[in-house]
């Protein structure tokens, strides 16, 4: 069973992660908010999957290092053109996991 | 209201409930495709850091972030302070701030219950599915509570049989480890509605993969987030004052 100090590390850590994710949506959700907020806050989902998918793509190791010769670069550039074509959230899954697949068995 | 209304009223009530879970289940498996293997990764990865069944239920219930859940691994092992362990792990969800803000938006005057229910399931993926989804006619919030549940389950569910099973899988299968980036690829397009959030995302990827080569850790994703968004933002203004002269 758990002791004390494990249950202490996972009720901290569960606040850590909670107050982030619930005093925005709290605080925010019930006020007007200015039209330069509105139109910043736009563009962060953008911002954040971006931010979130690249590095994976072009970067290994730690401390990390650029590595352009990764399966993920190469699965992601026709996996990016399927989902252009054709806005599919399932088949790009699919292609994605089938391309990188391939690639790495072939390499 | 009379028997026949009623019954009616809440014969539709539980098929409404039952068509948000459906859908809640259609937009929610790629997400559980992603979550499965690194779930049963984390199990054995905690198992072999000395932690059982209990501990990792418990602590992917609480915590609920993949990420954090593998540094405090790691840390536990390194016999890190407990102190250390919080503040990273904070520092590490710092992002889910500005997910949290940018999805407020889309729950102006519902009820502070319902949001903190709903603040517990926001992850990276659920965010990205959800404001992709809330675009679309006939996505609410009832159908994105779902979501972020349906996944929450998930991944307590792959998390703990990794404890028992994650041995037996065998790395790579199937080319898994690049469901969720397909998904992120596939996110992004979709929130390709004018050039400008082309360009913005175009800025994003640079930043982040400048800023995660010169500094270590995860700061990277929240930096080139606000960094991004702010010029896609400055751009949009220069343009609109052209527009204007």
């Amino acid at each position: 069973m758990p002791d004390t100090g494990y249950l202490l590390i996972v009720f901290g850590m569960g606040l850590a992660t909670y107050l982030p994710r619930m005093l925005p949506l709290t605080v925010l959700a019930n006020r007007k908010l200015p039209r330069w907020l509105t139109d910043w806050l736009d563009l962060i989902p953008v911002s954040i999957l971006s931010a979130l998918l690249a590095p994976g793509l072009v970067t290994s190791g730690t401390p990390r290092v650029l590595d352009l010769s990764k399966p993920d670069l190469l699965a992601a550039i026709p996996t990016l053109l399927f989902a252009l074509k054709t806005r599919s959230l399932v088949g790009t899954v699919i292609v994605g996991m089938g391309l990188y697949w391939a690639i790495s068995v072939l390499r | 209201m009379s028997d026949a209304m009623e019954e009616a009223s809440s014969g539709a009530a539980a098929a409404g409930r039952t068509s948000c879970l459906a859908d809640g289940l259609k937009t929610a498996w790629p997400i559980c495709l992603g979550f499965i293997p690194i779930g049963l990764s984390f199990g054995v990865l905690a198992q072999k850091a000395g932690l059982g069944p209990v501990h990792v239920l418990l602590m992917s219930t609480v915590v609920f972030a993949g990420s954090s859940q593998f540094i405090a691994v790691s840390m536990l092992q390194g016999g890190a302070s407990a102190a250390a362990i919080v503040a990273t792990t904070f520092v590490v969800n710092l992002r889910h701030l500005l997910m949290s803000s940018a999805m407020s938006v889309r729950f102006p005057g519902v009820r502070k219950r319902f949001l903190a229910l709903f603040a517990y399931g926001v992850t990276d993926e659920s965010f990205a599915v959800n404001m992709a989804c809330f675009r679309k006619e006939g996505w609410d919030r009832w159908r994105a509570l779902a979501v972020n549940h349906i996944t929450n389950l998930c991944w307590i569910v792959s998390t703990v049989a990794g404890v028992y099973i994650g041995d037996m899988v065998p790395a790579g299968a199937f080319g898994i480890d690049f469901a969720l980036p397909a998904m992120f690829i596939c996110l992004l397009i979709f929130q390709f509605r004018e050039r400008l959030h082309m360009v913005t995302a175009v800025i994003a990827a640079l930043l982040s993969v400048s800023f995660s080569l010169i500094f270590t850790g995860n700061g990277h994703v929240i930096a080139a987030s606000c960094g991004a968004a702010t010029i896609g933002f400055l751009l949009k203004r220069r343009a609109k004052r052209r527009g204007d002269a």
